[in-house]
């Protein structure tokens, strides 16, 4: 300490202290600047790549040029035309394995996911370099810090009518349904509003704003963690398993003390 | 009881005939059926053994205890157990604690009774046939001349054939007295005159999103979306729930190409097209819209409309098409209403269309 002490008179000590300096300096910025976000750096290669994919799996129904084809080809189910679909419903449909289809039918149901992120990711380019379209959501929605209340309210408006007023799902016309939703990630709930993926309409941000998309998703996690005051909620789909459980169960129960009581005692 | 040496009232079986048949056409002695009478009658194991008697009467004693036990965990648990603390219940889940014990123990309490009553009148109590036959109904003619004698003392002592004053003054009163409840039918009403046709909707009033009351442009209505809708001010009226109850509307918006009837392309702007969200059935929201198909869903008895062709019925109880609202949009871009529904929307009622 003293030697240093006794240097810091150096006429070289300020040059030293000043590249001292400069290092932490451009050292902290390489760390902490802001990098620019992956999905614009989507490179001519994944294009490619992605094109590739594309040809060798989703061009039999979507088309060669992803143009889509007619509702005749397959059983009355058209393969939507992918263009101005953008990365975001790439990254839904692929990534929660709803595509590619296994068979053609009403509904593409989740699945096993088929592709890896980066083969998604390459799809995705494909498909977003056709035309615009929303682009995959840049950070992870979780609903934190969201308006549960707000999010309720617009949840009841918007979204409970076809998927159930506690997410559980439910029918839709030949065949077609909307699936759970209480145990899906924010972010691909998030995608969903965004992309309107197959039945489902498409709630663009003018329409519900990224904050109220978040607090939906706020909503939807908080109700899922609620405590159930009625007791067993028989998968929240109202009267059908109420009924049903009030069928069985409680006119069973009914009969058995009827029998019981008709019986002779031994 | 207890000593089993109860006899059984059981009716004698005779010999003799009962019911006689005569054999058409003859005069031959009637074919006899012998009555036959009761089963014997089992006796119980209490009826017999001392030691199941008293079996028994432990067990309904028993079964009146955790009757007892159960409305004690009733009363306990209201005043003892937080109504917000929640609890694990295998086969439930996440539950509150008070409720479960509430209904729990009530339920304890009410069914160990009725099964501790049964279990005592199915072991214990006599359950030999008894037969009890049917008595006169007419009363004799001395309890007739009585009452007869009675009401006409009542009639001389009040005197009311002597006195008109109290009899009239008597039927006035009473008779007032049933006005207040012909009245009070007054408040079934008013009509509702023509309230029910009209809706709050009316030229340029903006098409506004439920929940955040924010215009809508016509260029943020892409292909596909659907908006929920509401006319702007609606929260600010007097009464907001019945008008909302009316005028909310389903914003969508199809491929021009894909609108089948011209009325509603025209009814439309560039192919976003407005309906009543009120089912033409029994008012139901119509909300369950599928972007593939084009159908909206009616989620209370699946009537289903084809948004394609002017939202006409394709399945279900609905009678008739949704009203279309006539929409447009003004300088800045946002859409507007151009005129209140052209029918009255929602379910049918007796003087719909006669204003």
């Amino acid at each position: 300490m003293t030697a240093l002490a006794a240097r810091r008179r150096h006429p070289l000590a300020l040059l030293v202290l000043i590249a001292f300096g400069l290092l932490a300096t451009g050292a902290l910025y390489a760390a902490l600047a802001p990098k620019p976000a992956a999905a614009a750096a989507a490179s001519e290669d994944d294009v490619a790549a992605g094109k590739k994919l594309f040809l060798g799996n989703c061009a039999t129904c979507h088309g060669l040029n992803a143009q889509g084809s007619p509702t005749t080809k397959f059983e009355g189910v058209p393969g939507p035309s992918l263009i101005g679909v953008g990365a975001a419903s790439v990254d839904f449909q692929v990534g929660t394995g709803r595509m590619p289809l296994a068979a053609p039918g009403p509904q593409a149901p989740q699945g096993p996911v088929n592709y890896t992120e980066k083969q998604i990711a390459q799809l995705a380019a494909y498909v977003a370099s056709l035309a615009p379209g929303p682009a995959i959501p840049a950070e992870n929605v979780t609903g934190e810090g969201g308006d549960i209340a707000k999010g309720g309210a617009i949840f009841r408006v918007n979204c409970a009518m076809c998927h159930n007023f506690a997410g559980a799902g439910g029918a839709l016309t030949r065949g077609k349904y909307a699936p759970a939703i209480a145990d899906i990630s924010g972010s691909r709930i998030y995608s969903a509003m965004l992309t309107g993926p197959q039945a489902m309409p498409v709630f663009n941000d003018a329409n519900i704003s990224p904050e109220n998309k978040n607090d939906v998703i706020a909503f939807i996690n908080t109700s899922q963690d609620e405590s159930k005051a009625g007791g067993a909620a028989l998968g929240n789909l109202g009267p059908v398993t109420e009924g049903l459980f009030a069928w069985v169960v409680g006119i069973g129960a009914l009969i058995g003390c009827a029998v019981w009581l008709g019986a002779k005692a031994a | 009881m207890s000593d089993g040496t109860t006899t059984p009232a059981v009716r004698e079986t005779g010999d003799e005939p009962q019911r006689a048949v005569a054999i058409p056409g003859t005069t031959a002695a009637p074919t006899l059926f012998a009555n036959p009478g009761l089963p014997e009658h089992v006796h119980r194991m209490a009826d017999t053994d001392v030691r199941a008697a008293k079996r028994a009467e432990r067990q309904v004693a028993t079964l009146f205890v955790i009757s007892m036990i159960g409305t004690l965990v009733f009363l306990v648990s209201y005043f003892a157990v937080d109504a917000r603390t929640s609890v694990y219940l295998p086969g439930i889940g996440k539950t509150e604690l008070q409720h479960a014990l509430l209904g729990a123990g009530l339920g304890a309490g009410l069914f160990f009774i009725g099964i501790g009553a049964v279990h005592w009148a199915k072991t214990l109590m006599p359950d030999v046939e008894v037969i009890e036959e049917r008595h006169d109904l007419r009363s004799s003619d001395e309890d007739r001349a009585g009452a007869l004698a009675i009401l006409r003392e009542g009639n001389e002592g009040s005197g009311l054939a002597r006195r008109p004053l109290i009899k009239l003054t008597m039927g006035g009163a009473l008779g007032l007295f049933g006005l207040p409840f012909v009245l009070a039918l007054r408040d079934l009403g008013p009509l509702p005159g023509d309230s029910k046709s009209h809706t709050v909707w009316k030229a340029n009033t903006r098409l506004v999103t439920d929940v955040e009351s924010a215009p809508i442009l016509a260029s943020d209505v892409t292909i596909g979306s659907v908006y929920h809708v509401m006319p702007e001010g609606i929260d600010e009226l007097d009464h907001r729930l019945e008008e909302r109850a009316k005028a909310a509307v389903l914003l969508i918006r199809l491929n021009p190409d894909d609108i089948v009837s011209a009325k509603e392309r025209s009814w439309g702007y560039q192919g976003i097209v407005a309906y009543s969200k009120i089912c033409t059935h029994v008012g139901c929201p119509v909300g369950l819209y599928e972007q593939t198909t084009h159908h909206l869903l009616c989620p209370c008895h699946q009537s289903t409309f084809d948004v394609t062709q002017d939202c006409k019925v394709i399945f279900g109880p609905a009678a008739r098409n949704l009203p279309q609202l006539m929409i447009t949009v003004d300088t800045d871009g946002y859409l507007i209403a151009k005129s209140d529904f052209s029918e009255s929307v929602g379910p049918s009622f007796p003087e719909r269309g006669s204003r």
